[in-house]
């Protein structure tokens, strides 16, 4: 299919147009060069991801606000969230924005080996993130951290003051210190929103990365035409930006 | 083809920042070093969360983070190689983040002294004390 694409490409631009060099399969007719289409995507992808921001700005804004007001919730409730698991996602995502890099590198040298090795790895690491999350979310379902009003953990139960620690319980390694204060659902409602929206994102970076890796092995893209490789990639560093921030700001309180 | 041929050597010479339209392929050297970078913030924010720094914790963690972001958004971004309005609309993006914050701020803030007279939120807090 390609390869009839470009004959009637390269045929058209030689007679009907007269110019001096063929019409690449992959431009648009409303473009006057690859180099014109490649900056409007730009400028596209570039203002999605400024919605992108503002989306999560409002998410944001309520963390800020509601630590700002009650510090005492979110210095109880990070203490839940295992840091270590946090650390290995955020290496898992780091690695993923690494390979997702690479891969834009790759097509642009036309390296189509390499371009679909890295998007294979990253498409891993995404898959990874999400595993690392469930086993995070079934945690704090078992033990009733939920959001708002649906929060049922009860601090007595899983902390019998030392004496009552049956091998069940040990398996739940969660320390927590003083008094659980009041509404501390609030803190699982943000948790839940902001890594669950994150989480949503990650799902939709591995299927528009799957729809890349699916092009790259049809042999599309190449120095004249990597745009596509490029904008998802943008796209998958914001995820990772995100995260980023969300890491410190959910993980490592005091 | 000619054309083909001068964008994949040009594309090739990884040092030269001239910009042949299309992106610059950012060496892979450089990619491989900022990644050991963001690998190393990471480990150092996560150290430094279990030193007691008081009221300076936030900042030193954001601080962490966001040298973090920047490293991300001008190498694996590119932005160090994109078109200055690009560049403009990310800042613009920021500024009105900045502004969001702030003005919520300043307007929860303004009302703080009301809700928490009125609030059934202090109400529970004080009496579970």
């Amino acid at each position: 299919m390609s390869a009839t694409m470009t004959t009637a490409a390269t045929d058209h631009g030689h007679e009907a147009h007269g110019e001096h060099h063929a019409h690449h399969p992959f431009q648009a007719h409303h473009f006057d060069t690859m180099v014109q289409q490649f900056d409007s995507a730009k400028l596209g992808i570039w203002l999605f991801l400024i919605t992108e921001v503002m989306f999560f700005s409002g998410l944001f804004v309520a963390y800020i606000l509601f630590r700002v007001n009650y510090p005492e919730i979110f210095a109880y409730g990070h203490q839940f969230l295992d840091k270590t698991w946090g650390m290995v996602n955020t290496i898992v995502l780091l690695f993923s924005s690494l390979t997702m890099a690479w891969a834009v590198r790759c097509a642009q040298l036309g390296q189509q080996r390499g371009l679909i090795t890295n998007l294979i790895i990253t498409i891993a690491c995404a898959a990874a993130f999400l595993g690392i999350k469930y086993i995070e979310y079934s945690h704090k379902i078992h033990e009733g951290l939920l959001p708002g009003a649906l929060f049922s953990y009860d601090p007595n139960a899983h902390h019998g003051e030392g004496a009552g620690h049956d091998s069940h319980d040990s398996e739940h390694s969660t320390h927590v210190t003083g008094p659980m204060p009041a509404r501390i659902g609030l803190f699982f409602s943000i948790y839940f929103c902001i890594t669950g929206l994150h989480g949503i994102h990650i799902i939709a970076g591995m299927i528009a990365i799957s729809w890349i890796l699916y092009r790259s092995i049809k042999g599309h893209f190449g120095p004249e035409y990597f745009g596509p490789v490029d904008y998802v990639g943008l796209y998958w560093h914001l995820v990772d930006l995100i995260w980023i921030y969300l890491f410190p700001l959910l993980y490592l309180i005091h | 083809m000619t054309t083909a041929a001068a964008h994949t050597n040009h594309a090739h010479a990884d040092h030269d920042d001239h910009d042949h339209g299309m992106g610059h392929a950012m060496p892979l050297s450089t990619l491989i070093a900022v990644f050991v970078s963001l690998i190393a913030l990471t480990i150092l924010t996560v150290y430094m969360s279990n030193i007691r720094l008081g009221s300076a914790e936030i900042f030193v963690s954001m601080g962490i983070a966001t040298v973090k972001a920047i490293l991300v958004a001008v190498y694996f971004m590119h932005m160090r190689h994109d078109k200055p309005l690009n560049i403009l609309l990310v800042v613009f993006s920021l500024f009105f983040m900045t502004l969001f914050i702030a003005f919520t701020l300043v307007d929860s803030s303004e009302y703080q002294g009301e809700i928490n007279a009125a609030g059934p939120f202090v109400i529970e807090k004080s009496a579970t004390k």
